[in-house]
């Protein structure tokens, strides 16, 4: 039971902000502790596991390419795409940046969307022009809905895309961490298990971006 | 055969070039933290089966030290200008997406067709880590198409990656110590404990109830901690392996995946994560705005990777 306690460490340390490779560290060397090893022995542990698990961070390999890229206007370029939606209805502008989102995330391409690279330069200020071009001035009430959505369409689809692909961090993550409890997985297959939550996210939040333009249209928020 | 170690040397090669780039920058304050710190992470990818357990263990005291105590400064190698970009962005059009998609492309293609090949008897490529020796020959051909397209100064690939490798800092190490937490959970006997625990409560947890409580307890750990790898270790140990995959056979590749995207759900609901915290202040929006138009599919979600989780995993 002591070997829980580990467990508390990781809890609390990360709750309270402490940096969290300094709290993994201290809860790997509580639970050993705890768990009945030494020191010596929850040192070995760590570090043999840590030498085992190198092939997730691998996925780093593919920073100097996404550099190069970056360098010659990559970001410009997803940019200019971005602008293009068609300027169809808010909800529907959003629909169109979640499924490019998601489909960019499963191919690797993570780092062309982002809160500070599309959506507060770009996608955000385009709903906003679109919204005021509908319905007239905002109230901030509207302001603040509308924002927030732009915010969320590019979390969602990043999250709910980016483990279809299979060389990113967290499915190599997924297969060193069952390794670790004897279980062996190919990357394949668990990027393939991560597409029907994929459809599944897609289809529930369009469903509700078509409600925000019902919403909008009859003058919500009040 | 070509093994793992490919995909190591090249890891290792670039981080090593990427810590002398970074000792050499002295516009950087924390210069020799930066130098210190990738070419630690370096020289595991380059020595790491020669270092024996103990060292390894000295190496990642080390890391963390360096990366958690010290700190990295952020660098900022020249690069091309924003106008630049604009001007090389109208110039190469869609074109600029391809060397990147190389890269999935090859490692899929590596994943599926290297697997049974044959060289003189023996397996061509370690048929246990073709994904990984794939997706190093995939970035390697990108590289070479990307300069060879682009043509920029020699130092830019290096410099380029140490740019993207300081602005994620020290939290380069956190998945695979996350992965390295998971192991030392497993040996001291986590999931025993926990399923002792939960035997106090729930007196014969049935495959269903197990599923629920690995999501669940995904998308609540992730709220509280702000971040599902950070979860994943924990519960994996604790319900996953010893609930799901060992005693009621479930399907650890469909446990796994969906779980981790269960912990997602929980990102898109907590003020603990960057990933709220950012655009709500980016956007000059109240605190909880953005969270709460998230929630509603977060927990939809939720419940559907439940279902899911229990009728894949479960499927034969």
């Amino acid at each position: 039971m002591l070997s829980l306690l580990g467990v508390g460490v990781v809890l609390l340390g990360l709750a309270l902000r402490r940096n969290p490779i300094l709290v993994v560290t201290a809860a790997a060397l509580v639970t050993g502790l705890a768990g009945g090893l030494d020191l010596v022995a929850t040192l070995r542990a760590l570090g043999k596991a840590f030498n085992e698990s190198r092939y997730i961070s691998v996925a780093f390999l593919i920073l100097p390419v996404i550099g190069l890229l970056e360098r010659a206007g990559l970001q410009a370029r997803a940019q200019t795409l971005v602008s293009r939606l068609s300027r169809v209805t808010v909800g529907g502008m959003l629909t169109g940046y979640l499924a490019a989102r998601q489909l960019s995330a499963a191919a690797g391409l993570l780092s062309l969307g982002g809160q500070a690279t599309m959506v507060r330069p770009l996608l955000a200020p385009m709903v906003e022009a679109e919204e005021i071009a509908r319905h007239g001035p905002q109230d901030s009430a509207r302001r603040i809905l509308i924002r927030a959505h732009a915010a969320a369409v590019d979390n969602i689809g990043a999250f709910f895309g980016e483990d279809i692909f299979i060389a990113l961090g967290s499915v190599l993550m997924i297969q060193a961490v069952l390794a670790q409890n004897h279980v062996q997985v190919q990357p394949l297959r668990v990027a393939l298990w991560a597409i029907p939550t994929a459809v599944i996210a897609f289809t529930v939040h369009a469903a509700r971006l078509r409600r925000l333009d019902r919403r909008l249209a009859a003058g919500a928020p009040r | 055969m070509i093994g793992v170690g490919f995909a190591y040397g090249a890891a290792g090669a670039g981080l090593a070039v990427v810590a002398v780039f970074s000792a050499l920058d002295r516009d950087n304050r924390k210069r020799w933290n930066n130098a210190g710190f990738w070419g630690l992470f370096a020289l595991s990818f380059l020595a790491g089966d020669w270092l024996g357990d103990l060292g390894n263990g000295f190496l990642v005291l080390a890391l963390v030290v360096v990366g958690g105590m010290g700190g990295l400064g952020r660098s900022a190698p020249a690069t091309t200008s924003d106008e630049e970009r604009l001007a090389s962005a109208s110039r190469w059009g869609d074109r600029l997406f391809l060397p990147v998609l190389i890269i999935p492309l090859t490692t899929i293609a590596g994943a599926l067709l290297l697997k049974g090949v044959k060289l003189g008897g023996a397996p061509l490529v370690d048929p246990g880590q073709v994904t990984v020796i794939s997706l190093a020959a995939g970035v390697l051909i990108a590289l070479t198409v990307a300069m060879a397209m682009l043509r920029p100064p020699l130092a830019a690939a290096p410099q380029e990656a140490r740019r993207l490798l300081d602005s994620v800092g020290w939290a380069a190490i956190l998945p695979q110590l996350l992965a390295a937490l998971g192991a030392v959970f497993t040996l001291a006997g986590v999931g025993h404990a926990v399923g002792e625990l939960l035997g106090g409560w729930l007196p014969a947890p049935g495959p269903l109830a197990a599923v629920a409580l690995y999501c669940v307890g995904m998308a609540a750990f992730t709220m509280i901690m702000g971040n599902a790898f950070a979860a994943f270790p924990v519960l994996t140990a604790g319900v996953g392996a010893p609930l799901i995959v060992a005693r009621f056979g479930g399907d650890p590749a469909v446990m796994g995946s969906i779980g981790m995207v269960a912990g997602y759900c929980g990102t898109l609901m907590t003020p603990m994560a960057a990933h709220n915290i950012v655009p709500t202040a980016l956007l000059g929006l109240p605190p909880g705005a953005v969270i709460r138009v998230q929630a509603p599919t977060a927990l939809i979600v939720l419940l559907a990777n439940i279902a899911l989780m229990y009728f894949l995993a479960f499927r034969h």
